[in-house]
């Protein structure tokens, strides 16, 4: 690139090359997405702090000290010791918000992750093959979508017992509608590109051309309703740790430390506002993320 | 149309159908509910006197076909807890429920429609990021997180609303609030598109060259086109509402059929809890039936779908 002196005219390759890559172009695409970028930083934080959360975290999330119960954090005159109080039972409530930060995460990845399996596997065949596979899963969306949510989600974790894994697996279960009915559209949009029937025409293998011709074109779609459905994991889980049907105590859930606090409300209104905005403001980072990664793939903001 | 609503009537049945299963087998998922029902110190008597009395001791197709056949009668058996009619119960609880949910999507409607409107006749204004923000905000906002707030704020400190209970209407607004925001949303959004869409239009740029006041252009012209999909979603959203219920009826201690979902549930009440799940998923189809009507009557082009 450095070869071409002034003498000569404006050489069209080099002017090629100097037009941004693709991959230049999403770079900026990115770095001018306010949102996006509030969302990755504020999850990526997130994940750091919830990874090394026995590095981070002042105390012990689980022990008890019913001397000091209640502790007003240090905004509201309390102590640097706990800066954001303790709870009912002494616990340091920034350690039991940092190790929730492990709970609410884990359950939004491994339920977005199992339901994101279900949800692709049926929405992606649905497309692909169509007519009989399609009707039939089409019929169990239309099924799954009756059944409401959260009373199944209760009823089922009531009978099994609450633990992280029955949490995890319900949710995983409940939540794969959305996963089929963005995967069955996607794939029903690139179902007939000639790329495709390329690679049938070439005596291309089914899967073959579902995991290396459809998958790569759709997998911008498949991000998008992953990031929502850990959203809407989170946020469920913290629903049925609120209704007490969820993650059992000591574990420090954040629906969990809401309905703790919620007792003593009246006289200690932060302990029900913390873990509260601390899950608000998770959830609202994994849904910026994933309105922004919209944005950012959309094939029409390419060029 | 009428084999449009003969299809989709059909389908609905099918999913009636299937759901009724596994709203009944889902129960079973525990083991024995004889077991569950007895407690953990019963003898082997008690056990067999149990599946004796509540019909566990027969096969599972027997006790499906059995349970349908009386649901379709309206008869759910007798609450273990509450030892009454279950259907009894859920006439009594349903009511406030429907008015709960009635008062939410109308609340919703009432403040996202305008709203849409407005953010779509100024794209990326004030009032639109404001709109923005508010149907980011609702998305993430846990909403029990929210009841409690505002239990904090207007029953606590202003001292303004009753916190709890379902005697008066005063006692609705905050459950309306809380379950409305949640649709807000949703509904916001799309009467924002539809708007969008619409008010860029050929017939739209007709009715302004022939001199139509602005007003009439957006309500009478604009907003009857943009609103059709808005029906149909409020529509599936008060199916979602019902499920929404569970948690708000329970922070306002509001005696509906979504308390009594927590109730029962709690209480290992099997039978109520099998005909909720039933009850909730049925009006659910209902709802999500009646829009696609409502969808196909109002845009004829729907009717091909």
């Amino acid at each position: 690139m450095t070869h071409s002196s002034s003498a000569l005219p404006p050489d069209p390759l080099l002017q090629e090359t100097l037009a941004p890559t693709p991959a230049e172009r999403l770079r900026r695409r990115v770095a001018g997405h306010k949102g996006l970028l509030f969302g990755g930083v504020v999850l990526g934080l997130l994940t750091i702090v919830a990874l090394f959360a026995p590095l981070i975290a002042p105390h012990d999330p689980y022990a008890q000290n019913l001397m000091g119960r209640m502790q007003p954090p240090v905004f509201l005159d309390g102590t640097w010791e706990h800066i954001l109080g303790t709870d009912h039972l002494g616990r340091d409530y920034l350690s039991r918000l940092i190790y929730g930060a492990r709970i609410s995460l884990l359950i939004g990845t491994v339920a977005a992750l199992i339901s994101g399996t279900i949800g692709t596997i049926l929405g992606v065949s649905a497309g692909y093959f169509g007519g009989r596979v399609d009707a039939v899963v089409t019929f169990l969306i239309n099924v799954r979508l009756a059944l409401p949510v959260v009373l199944v989600a209760l009823a089922v974790v009531a009978l099994l017992g609450g633990s992280l894994t029955v949490v995890i697996c319900v949710l995983g279960f409940l939540l794969w509608d959305r996963f089929a009915v963005v995967m069955r559209t996607s794939t029903l949009q690139v179902r007939n590109r000639d790329y495709v029937t390329a690679a049938q025409a070439i005596g291309g293998s089914t899967p073959r051309v579902i995991l290396s011709e459809i998958m790569p074109n759709i997998l911008n779609n498949l991000i998008v309703v992953i990031t929502l459905e850990m959203a809407h994991a989170i946020l469920l889980e913290a629903v049925l740790s609120f209704l007490g049907l969820g993650v059992q105590p000591p574990t420090p859930s954040w629906g969990l430390m809401v309905a703790e606090g919620k007792n003593m409300m009246l006289f200690e209104p932060w302990l029900v506002l913390i873990p509260g905005a601390v899950l608000f403001v998770l959830v609202l980072a994994i849904n910026l993320l994933g309105d922004g990664l919209r944005d950012v793939t959309a094939p029409e903001g390419r060029n | 149309m009428l084999s449009f609503i003969l299809k989709r009537l059909g389908l609905a049945f099918l999913v009636a159908v299937t759901v009724s299963l596994i709203s009944f087998v889902l129960l079973y998922l525990s083991g024995d509910p004889a077991i569950a029902l007895a407690g953990e110190g019963a003898s082997s008597e008690d056990i067999a006197a149990i599946n004796v009395r509540y019909g566990f001791d027969r096969p599972m197709v027997v006790q499906y076909g059995a349970w349908l056949l009386s649901a379709l009668t309206g008869d759910f058996g007798e609450s273990y807890y509450f030892k009454m009619p279950v259907s009894s119960l859920l006439a009594e609880r349903l009511s406030v429920t429907m008015l709960l949910g009635l008062c939410g999507i109308s609340f919703a409607l009432v403040t996202a429609v305008p709203l849409g409107v407005l953010a779509a006749m100024r794209p990326n204004s004030i009032i639109d990021r404001f709109a923005l923000l508010l149907s980011v905000a609702g998305q993430a906002m846990p909403s029990f997180w929210f009841g409690l707030i505002l239990v904090v704020i207007f029953s606590i400190k202003l001292r303004w609303l009753p916190a709890s209970g379902s005697s008066t209407w005063a006692h609705f607004i905050l459950p309306t609030v809380v379950l409305g925001y949640y649709a807000m949303p949703a509904i916001m959004r799309l009467t924002r598109a539809g708007m969008l869409e619409v008010l860029s239009s050929d017939y739209i740029r007709t009715a302004r060259a022939k001199g139509a006041s602005e007003g009439r252009v957006l309500f009478k012209h604009a907003l009857r086109n943009a609103i059709i999909p808005v029906v149909s979603l409020a529509a599936v959203q008060m199916g979602f509402m019902l499920g929404g219920s569970i948690v708000v009826e329970s922070i306002f201690a509001l005696h509906g059929a979504g308390f009594l979902a927590y109730e029962s549930i709690s209480r290992n009440d099997l039978p109520t809890v099998q005909a909720l799940v039933l009850i909730f998923s049925m009006f659910y189809i209902i709802f999500t039936f009646t829009a696609d009507v409502l969808n196909a009557w109002l845009d004829p082009r729907m009717r091909s779908a």
